[in-house]
């Protein structure tokens, strides 16, 4: 039972930062149909800007808010410099975010070399705290809390404000979106950054467990895609029950048969394709 | 269409006789590769076939049929560690290798193209991405049987596993060049029979093929199996080659570099993927004899490729309309 319990907060855990990560990328399709290999690039670049600020201010709250600031930045140029060019080209736009994942891990490499790091704790959420035999990590449970937040934030904006429905016409149609005065361009400019944001987010979030190391961005990035898949390209709800089943589902897998652990991932995803081709969520 | 073939046809004599000439000299270089480079370039040559047959086989479902596969390395990957296995832990004999590469692989396709088949566009894509991923995750943590991170080395030398009496670089250049030639010749008559002319239907208006009474989810599955196929047959070759397989030659960047070439080189065409194979493996392998930033120049390469020539350098040769590019609207 107590071991039971355990894995599924560390599912929740990966589902947490999971849900970070595919939300900004099923955004990125619903509005733009970009299928962004660089997003992983996003939440690698995410952990290293946040680890370089960390360690000048002392601060992690600094370090958040400049690998935020500094991604969103950077995911803006790419949509705004390269992918709109290839507006309605996907192939085209998912080899040049192809490309550009490629120039980020070089650039990483690069500027910070290739010593794995690790975050700092926020003050106060080092620890953990016991309750009966279970013992929660007090980080674990906080992260889970967070993307819970952002969740419902994300929720909110969508839903309830004017932004979020010019977001969602413009995932309905975007043609007739920017037919009716939006503009499309813009929005989606702001959509990539925001996404960008929160894959950055996600790698800050993860930074003081998982750390930072080359070949992060292609570690999340496969279980961020079948998140997308099973939930469904687009939805912001199916990203949401995407990251519960994929994280939960992974989790239990490493633990129960760490040999076949992507595969484990294998079985939800195909099940979900054969009764839903479109995802729980998604549209067709 | 109909302009195109006014133009071919007027410039006929000429093109063909040029063709002619640069088949020859091409063909001439290939025959004659062991006297002609030296070793280093003449191993080099023989991989870039080995990914020349690869990035064809991919463009029977990119170019062809239009279908984004980015998870063509895994069905690679899955015949290349079907031999490694085969011949290291269980020391089966050639054929018994040759076979099982080329089957685990058509098999591994087959079940894929199962999910894969009913969908389209950049759906295809993710989905292929996906289960080239669940290839990668079984080849990296999979360890008792793949070795994992570390990988299979020790894959016995094609020359001596086969039995032949000649040693060093030249046979498998030989053997592989071979395959080369007839994998080529059989995906150019598949591309230019009635089922490879129904491919580009689907690809160009699957509606209208399916208001025709074609089959096009079993064509779209049995393009993906016969791709998985020839796709296999690279991977056994491979693992002769490289005699060592590891879960790099798996993964997504492995994946979407097959995508680059058949991108750069030219879809919907056979010559051109194969010329685009060429292109990255010697760039790659020159590159990372000179500087260690050789992922940023790969990098550099993808975005200028598609910013300079989208639809690939062997289509600049004749202005036709974009190829191997489906509209993504419904």
């Amino acid at each position: 039972m107590t071991y039971l319990i355990t894995q599924t907060l560390n599912g929740l855990f990966s589902a947490a930062l999971l849900f970070l990560i595919a939300s900004g990328l099923t955004l990125a399709f619903g509005v733009m149909r970009i299928v962004n290999i660089a997003h992983g690039s996003f939440y690698m670049l995410g952990a290293y800007v946040a680890y370089t600020v960390t360690a000048r201010t002392q601060s992690l709250l600094a370090g958040a808010v400049a690998a935020m600031a500094g991604v969103a930045l950077v995911g803006f140029a790419v949509e705004r410099f390269f992918l709109r060019r290839l507006a309605a080209q996907p192939l085209a736009q998912m080899m040049m975010t192809m490309g550009f994942a490629l120039v980020f891990r070089d650039a990483a490499l690069m500027i910070w070399g290739g010593d794995p790091f690790t975050l700092p704790y926020p003050p106060g959420l080092a620890g953990s705290f016991a309750a009966g035999d279970v013992v929660f990590p007090l980080y674990r449970l906080f992260v889970v809390l967070v993307a819970a937040a952002v969740g419902v934030a994300l929720w909110a904006v969508n839903e309830k404000t004017l932004l979020g429905a010019k977001l969602r016409a413009a995932v309905d149609d975007p043609e007739m979106a920017g037919g009716t005065g939006i503009n499309v361009g813009l929005l989606s400019g702001l959509v990539f950054a925001a996404g960008a944001a929160l894959a950055a987010f996600g790698g800050v979030m993860g930074g003081p467990i998982l750390g930072g190391y080359p070949g992060m961005d292609f570690d999340l990035l496969p279980l961020a895609f079948v998140v997308v898949i099973i939930g469904g390209m687009g939805s912001l709800k199916g990203a949401l029950a995407g990251s519960i089943v994929v994280g939960l589902v992974d989790n239990f897998g490493k633990a129960l048969v760490p040999e076949l652990s992507y595969f484990t991932l294998f079985a939800p995803m195909v099940i979900v394709l054969a009764i839903k081709p479109t995802g729980l969520y998604g549209r067709a | 269409m109909a302009a195109r073939e006014r133009d071919g046809l007027k410039a006929v004599p000429y093109r063909s006789a040029y063709r002619r000439v640069a088949w020859f000299v091409v063909g001439a270089l290939l025959v004659l590769g062991p006297v002609v480079f030296t070793p280093y370039w003449l191993g080099l040559l023989t991989q870039v076939m080995v990914f020349a047959v690869l990035a064809m086989s991919l463009d029977i479902l990119l170019g062809y049929t239009g279908l984004p596969s980015l998870g063509h390395a895994g069905l690679f990957g899955v015949a290349a560690y079907a031999v490694a296995v085969l011949s290291t832990a269980h020391h089966a004999s050639f054929w018994v290798c040759v076979i099982g590469g080329i089957v685990a692989g058509t098999l591994v396709s087959a079940v894929f193209g199962l999910f894969v088949s009913h969908v389209r566009d950049v759906y295809f894509l993710m989905i292929t991405l996906a289960l080239g991923m669940v290839v990668w995750g079984l080849s990296y943590r999979w360890i008792p049987v793949t070795g994992g991170d570390n990988g299979i080395s020790g894959i016995p030398r094609l020359e001596s596993h086969a039995g032949l009496p000649v040693s060093g670089p030249t046979p498998v250049y030989y053997v592989t060049l071979a395959v080369l030639i007839v994998c080529g010749v059989l995906m150019a008559r598949l591309v230019r029979s009635p089922f490879g002319y129904t491919l580009r239907g689907i690809r160009e208006n699957e509606a209208r093929m399916k208001s025709l009474g074609f089959n096009t989810w079993l064509h779209c599955y049995v393009s993906y199996v016969i791709a998985g196929a020839f796709a296999s047959v690279a991977g056994v070759l491979w693992a002769y080659y490289n005699g060592f397989v590891g879960p790099t030659y798996v993964d997504l960047t492995a994946s979407s570099e097959v995508f680059l070439m058949v991108t750069l080189g030219g879809p919907g065409t056979l010559v051109g993927p194969a010329l685009g194979a060429g292109a990255i493996v010697l760039l790659k392998n020159v590159m990372s004899a000179y500087t260690h930033r050789w992922l940023l120049i790969l990098g550099a390469v993808y975005i200028v490729t598609i910013l300079g020539a989208p639809q690939g350098l062997w289509n600049l040769r004749v202005s036709s309309p974009p190829r191997g590019t489906r509209r993504t609207r419904r």
